[in-house]
């Protein structure tokens, strides 16, 4: 395995970036950082700047506002990268499926590789998916 | 082995240039803030290991090539072309201004323990000789002054202002990614050690490697680190007006009364 992807894995910075979610995941989120679920063992670091970031964690339904600056975001990130959908509303809209203000869920706009259901889904949930997702491209590049 | 996972995925990564910045500055500003370190880095090494190799002033040259890596973040910063860089850099500026009196106050008190030498060689050899200068009065105060003065110019917590994370993210950092952001991260953690190996090079008598003085030696290391990182846990972010207020009001105090202490030979 090449020594960049396995750095990669080691240190995956996280952006956290809400389109206009209940806030929920976003706490959700927050609480991954704290020391009870402490997801620094795997390298994992909020990033504050999108500059800095490896792995764009997107929440929230995705406006029509929202939506072009997430794309802008997604311009802004420095590739390789990676971007997990969490929460029910990143998935398919969830409830606003019907809305007229969310017009496509978030990966028709940009690519999602790992997608982590729930409303809003459980810190221990996230972790499995955050493993599950460096346990995919390991396979992937092997 | 994880601030070195960091700098290799680092370098793996895209490196992106805002628009409208100043291309070259940008790009060669932590290059030029990672030689310096590391020449300083050399020299510390050469007066250490091999004491008679040291030159008139070199103890000069170490003090102004440790500014140069805090003038690249400023250089870097306004050249990125964002506003919370440019913040992040005018606070860095300031808290250059103000941690520059006391720090250079304090290292004349080892240059006046060791007969007014103004060599790094030699003024490990005295503390071979007399012992260290850490043991007397004026070596105590100066060592509190040069910790705190580190504490600023390693940017750690309370006085991290210019990078400020939960307040201006990352400061003059904001724009940098890849290679750049990579470069900038080895300068400080090349500074973690090059900056407490100065201190012990001034008032501990350096790093000896005969026999039980090299354990000695490494314990003092950790100590210095110890007392930084328990510093920064148990301190809030002061504000930028608060830090110049402190450096140049107790800090220089505390500096100046060093000095004196020392031409009395206390």
């Amino acid at each position: 395995m090449n020594i960049k992807l396995k750095a990669l894995l080691k240190s995956p910075w996280v952006f956290h970036l809400s389109t206009g979610s209940c806030n929920n995941c976003d706490i959700e989120i927050l609480d991954c950082l704290t020391p009870r679920f402490d997801i620094e063992r795997f390298g994992m670091i909020l990033a504050g700047s999108i500059k800095h970031a490896d792995v764009l964690l997107v929440t929230g339904s995705g406006n029509r506002k929202s939506m072009e600056r997430v794309k802008k975001l997604y311009d802004q990130i420095p590739k390789p990268c990676l971007v997990v959908a969490i929460g029910e509303c990143a998935l398919s809209r969830g409830m606003f499926i019907h809305s007229y203000n969310c017009p496509v869920p978030i990966d028709k706009v940009i690519p999602v590789d790992a997608y982590i259901p729930g409303c809003p889904p459980k810190p221990e949930a996230i972790i499995a998916g955050a493993v599950k997702l460096i346990e995919k491209l390991k396979k992937n590049v092997k | 082995m994880q601030p070195l996972i960091d700098i290799i995925k680092l370098l793996g990564k895209e490196t992106l240039v805002p628009k409208g910045s100043s291309r070259t500055t940008f790009l060669l500003a932590p290059v030029i803030g990672l030689a310096s370190v590391i020449l300083v880095s050399t020299l510390l090494w050469m007066n250490n290991i091999w004491t008679d190799k040291t030159f008139l002033g070199d103890l000069i040259v170490v003090l102004y090539l440790l500014t140069i890596p805090s003038i690249c973040i400023i250089v870097g910063g306004f050249a990125s072309r964002n506003p919370l860089a440019s913040l992040g850099a005018s606070r860095e500026m300031k808290l250059i201004l103000s941690y520059e009196l006391p720090f250079v106050l304090a290292v004349l008190v080892p240059v006046i323990k060791s007969n007014f030498s103004l060599r790094l060689g030699e003024i490990v050899a005295v503390q071979a000789q007399n012992g260290v200068i850490l043991g007397s009065l004026s070596g105590i105060l100066a060592f509190i002054v040069l910790i705190m003065c580190m504490q600023a110019k390693l940017a750690l917590v309370p006085f991290d202002i210019p990078e400020a994370e939960t307040e201006i993210i990352g400061g003059p950092l904001i724009e940098y990614s890849g290679t750049g952001l990579a470069i900038y991260r080895l300068t400080k953690n090349m500074l973690l050690f090059v900056l407490p190996f100065f201190l012990m090079i001034l008032l501990m008598g350096g790093l000896r490697f005969d026999g039980i003085h090299l354990l000695f030696g490494i314990l003092k290391y950790v100590g210095v680190v110890a007392l930084i990182t328990v510093i920064r846990n148990t301190n809030p972010r002061v504000r930028i007006d608060q830090a110049m207020r402190f450096f140049w009001g107790p800090m220089t105090l505390l500096a100046a009364v060093a000095v004196v202490l020392a031409l009395f030979g206390q």
